[in-house]
């Protein structure tokens, strides 16, 4: 990635080099911080303007052994003055806090991209430790890079020294001398870094003293030493104007529930069992109970899908969180609540499988198991969040299916994107949808001798959404269960003919959402040869991909899609028209498999599986291959 | 939860117009027959009451009641109920259960039911069988028992309902039968009575796959031998002239003895409000099998917060502190910037 690389657009003599965007990794040990150092280099350039993108990196294990590859913990960060959406395929420049963090980190940077070593930590144990046979210091491995060599332990410990801070207890704010460095070699502000210390640590004084000692030492470090006499400055992107935030995706989605339950007029329940990386959802609601959200940490996955159940046949905006392996626990509940025809969500923040897999890692290989991992004909509705923004915004359209259908939806979310950051700005909650349906409270039908009754599976025609009528209404008492239930009345009735009119119906009403999508929005050229079918976090890299296609004046469309199940109706059509179709997915073709059924698309599918999200040079790359077979198909056509 | 404002209701406004559809002869029928005949005595009104149950033969219990009701999942019906009664603590709730579906495949919403207290009534309807699925061991069936999943015999050693919900930190438990609907009226409405999750096992005769299970101890001629009536505050004491009594020996062991031999005074006085479960989990093992004396009645009833007021609580301190939820503020609470159109 090459022209990912700095490239100047303006330098004037004593001032920063201007640049406009730079895609910066910090990596360290698992105890390094190095998620707080990227998180601050983050905030202080979301503070200045950049559009930025971020991708957090780090180990399952909450502390492995230190100083091993396997503990190297990262924070990959792509600041820009324009419009981004990926944290940058390959970082410039890579902050290598040990030797570890060297070995597992290097090969992603660019090719003469900037090192930025602690070479306090490349001693013998250390290398060891991190399997190198030779120093790389001196073993001429680095010759193709950059490389800053800084003595950040050290330094720190000096810095630190003169406050009464102890040599070991010093050693903990190094990542603060990096953030200083990299902070001023990237003309971050001073200001707003040193207020959140002082803020975050006002508590203890003597850390909050420590860790402002190692920064400005790192900044004035970078200042006043020759090697960094040319510094980069990134400008503030050129964003629409407004407020923004910086946001993570499962921030985003807590945020996006509780506007959900506010827009609905409904509380929320939420049953959750803490799973990585899904439990910062439950974290975030939990603390915002003064929205009536009420949160309970259940004794397991399933009796976190149950409780949201139970709470929705209350009245409740029922809600349950959790990642693969709770999904797949949550399977029977799911399929009482497609019976039941309440509404209930199940949000999936997937991660890499089968059985615990990448904990911490991205992948997005659940579409199966949220299209058909119910027992019995058991659909419903499938939703997925594309960026971590688009989370809040993806979690109140799951809502309001889920509320208008009385059906159980899943929304797919993932690592990355829960994680992942970018800017936000800000809806004007007045603008949001109202989603409220109103709970029934009324008789809605007659027996033979003309006595009004309740009859809780007598479906409203348009939407076939059967009535809710909540405890507490007088008159209209009824049960509800898994067993089959008589269209209409909703009593226990095994025949036949009803078996089939019931998987019929609630078939035909999950199929029927169709009607209610908008026209899916085909990005880029309507006549190319090619068109990018996504889903899901994918939507970074495929925007960077089909932006530079575009710029180099190659034609590629592009449709993501929002809506997984039902698909929306005219994705069928929008596909036929191209003569190839490329699915990427962070799984082994599940959407490609399904638009090949559904529609006799030959659809080609672009798989990756380690973790990690697409860079945009491999989607890039598949739009060529596409493209080249394209091309080579027509020649060889019109030889024969 | 009594509201003395709720209109009137008779036995025929609690029952639902659906065929009881149990094997003739099942003790279920007693069972829904003294629920339905408490319900218009408890002061609350069918709409306001909800039935929640799993999988087995006694879950059909809430089909058969003009209430609110869930026929839900195997062993889940604790944790469906979990969330009914977060979500609206004006409800009554109830749970019914049986011994596989409340200790075999639910056991862990069952006891976490009962440690957080959970506004609930729950009827385990212990039969020490698998009745729907046509007569296997339970996890209350007794060792060796020959059934069709057991040919040689069960080699499973069962649970002590009662022991298990003490053990779980339940604040109420108590024990019941099939045979005896005023004994099971009383049950039921102190369990009701009771704010907290409350616990009810109730002996019950599936005559079809293990009938006389427990005829040794509630059958008519037994029970004056057979059956311990406890009563808070009374002497534990039973037999045909109350003739035999329960005494607490030095080393903390529960012993049957005639009342004759040590007197009246070393008689075992019962407290259901003792903090301490020690005595009622001594009282819920003291008998180890189907054919030694029993305690019924009410073991544990005990004052502890219930977790739906503990929610509503934390739910209005917050909203005291920091003011109804605003979207407005929440999208600003971390930090915001703006950008103008000259940036």
């Amino acid at each position: 990635m090459t022209d990912i690389a700095m490239r100047a657009v303006a330098d004037r003599p004593g001032d920063p080099e201007q640049i406009d965007h730079v895609v910066i990794r910090f990596a360290g040990d698992s105890g390094d911080g190095m998620q707080l150092t990227g998180d601050r280099f983050t905030s202080a350039s979301a503070l200045f303007g950049n559009d930025l993108s971020t991708f957090p990196d780090y180990p399952a294990e909450i502390r492995a052994p230190a100083g091993t590859v396997n503990g190297v913990s990262s924070f990959q960060v792509h600041i820009s003055d324009h419009d981004i959406t990926t944290p940058g395929d390959a970082p410039g420049v890579l902050v290598a806090m040990n030797p570890a963090a060297l070995k597992a980190d290097l090969g992603r940077l660019v090719h003469g991209g900037t090192l930025i070593l602690n070479v306090d930590t490349f001693d013998e144990r250390n290398l060891e430790k991190a399997d190198f046979t030779s120093n790389p210091l001196d073993d001429g491995s680095l010759n193709g890079y950059r490389v800053i060599e800084v003595p950040m332990t050290s330094l720190t410990k000096q810095a630190a020294a003169p406050l009464g801070v102890k040599p070991r207890d010093a050693d903990r704010s190094k990542n603060f001398f990096a953030l200083g460095l990299v902070s001023f070699m990237y003309s971050r502000p001073t200001e707003p870094t040193l207020a959140w210390i002082d803020d975050k640590y006002g508590k203890n004084d003597l850390v909050r003293q420590s860790n402002r000692a190692a920064y400005l030492a790192g900044y004035h470090y970078g200042e006043t030493t020759e090697e960094f006499g040319h510094r980069f400055m990134v400008k503030p992107a050129h964003l629409p104007p407004g407020e923004y935030t910086n946001i993570n995706g499962n921030t985003a989605l807590a945020w996006g529930l509780i506007a959900a339950a506010h827009l609905a007029k409904l509380p929320l329940t939420l049953g959750s069992y803490p799973i990585t990386p899904a439990s910062d959802i439950l974290h975030e609601l939990s603390k915002h109970k003064n929205f009536g959200v009420r949160t309970v940490q259940a004794e397991d996955e399933i009796a976190a899908a149950a409780l949201a159940i139970g709470a929705s046949f209350a009245g409740h905006l029922g809600i349950t969180t959790t990642s693969g392996p709770g999904v797949a626990l949550k399977s029977e509940a799911t399929s009482l609540a497609v019976s039941l025809e309440l509404p209930f969500l199940l949000i999936d923040i997937q991660r890499g499988g089968p059985s615990t897999g990448l904990p911490t890692k991205t992948e997005a290989a659940d579409l199966n198991i949220a299209m058909f991992g119910r027992h019995g004909e058991a659909p419903l509705p499938i939703v997925a969040s594309y960026s971590p923004s688009h989370c809040f915004f993806a979690a109140i359209e799951a809502a309001r299916i889920a509320l208008k259908y009385r059906t159980p939806v899943i929304l797919l979310s993932d690592g990355f994107l829960a994680n992942g950051t970018e800017p936000w700005k800000l809806p004007d909650p007045s603008l949001l949808p109202d989603i409220s349906v109103p709970f029934t409270t009324e008789f809605n039908h007659e027996a033979p001798d003309g006595t009004p009754e309740f009859w809780p599976y007598l479906r409203d025609p348009e939407t076939l959404a059967r009535p809710w009528a909540i405890p507490g209404t007088p008159g209209l008492m009824h049960r509800v269960g898994g067993i089959e239930k008589e269209d209409g009345s909703g009593n226990i009735n095994y025949s036949p003919a009803n078996h089939e009119t019931m998987v019929h119906l609630r078939a035909a009403k999950v199929a029927g959402i169709a009607n209610d999508l908008p026209p899916l929005e085909v990005h880029g050229d309507a006549d190319a040869d090619v068109c990018i079918l996504g889903w899901g976090s994918t939507w970074a890299a495929i925007d960077a991909a089909v932006q530079r296609t575009r710029r180099r004046g190659d034609k590629v469309a592009w449709v993501h899609l929002m809506h997984l199940n039902p698909l929306p109706r005219d994705l069928g059509d929008i596909l036929r028209r191209f003569r190839r179709v490329i699915v990427p997915e962070l799984n082994m073709g599940q959407l490609c498999r399904i638009v090949r059924a559904e529609y006799l698309v030959d659809a080609k599918s672009v798989s990756k599986v380690q973790g990690l999200p697409f860079t945009a040079l491999e989607i890039e790359d598949a739009i060529e291959a596409a493209r080249t077979e394209l091309s080579e198909l027509s020649e060889s056509e019109g030889q024969s | 939860m009594t509201d003395t404002s709720v209109r009137l209701t008779t036995k025929k406004d609690w029952t639902s117009d659906q065929e009881v559809r149990w094997c003739p002869g099942c003790g279920d029928y007693g069972i829904l027959l003294a629920v339905q005949m408490l319900m218009p005595d408890l002061g609350v009104a069918p709409e306001n009451t909800v039935f929640v149950s799993g999988i087995g033969c006694s879950s059909r219990f809430p089909y058969y009641m003009n209430t609110y009701g869930i026929h839900s999942i195997h062993g889940r019906a604790p944790a469906v109920a979990t969330g009914v009664a977060v979500a609206r603590p004006d409800l009554d709730v109830w749970v019914i259960t049986g011994d596989g579906d409340a200790l075999s495949i639910g056991g862990n919403h069952f006891i976490h039911a009962l440690r957080r207290n959970v506004n609930m009534t729950i009827l385990l309807f212990n039969n020490r069988i698998y009745g729907l699925t046509k007569g296997q061991y339970s996890p209350t069936s007794e060792v060796g028992k020959v059934t069709k999943s057991s040919p040689f015999g069960s080699i499973d050693p069962p649970f002590n309902p009662l022991a298990v919900a003490l053990g779980a930190e339940a604040s109420f438990v108590a024990r019941t039968h099939d045979l005896d609907r005023k004994h099971m009226i009383e049950t039921f409405r102190a369990a009701h009575d009771h704010r907290g999750a409350s616990f009810v096992e109730i002996f019950q005769n599936c005559n079809v796959f293990n009938d006389g299970a427990f005829d040794d101890i509630t059958g008519r001629e037994h029970r004056p031998q057979m059956m311990i009536d406890l009563k808070h505050g009374e002497p534990i004491r039973f037999g045909p002239d109350r003739e035999r009594g329960v005494v607490m020996g030095s080393d903390g062991q529960l012993r049957l003895v005639d009342v004759a031999d040590v007197g009246e005074d070393a008689i075992l006085v019962h407290d259901a409000h003792r903090d301490d479960p020690s005595l009622a989990f001594a009282l819920a093992r003291l008998s180890h099998d189907d054919h030694s004396p029993t305690p019924f009645g009410v073991f544990r009833s005990i004052e502890r917060p219930d977790y739906g007021t503990a929610v509503g609580a934390q739910l209005a301190a917050a909203a005291q502190k920091k003011g109804p939820g605003d979207l407005h503020d929440l999208l600003r609470s971390n930090g915001t910037w703006m950008v103008t159109p000259d940036m």
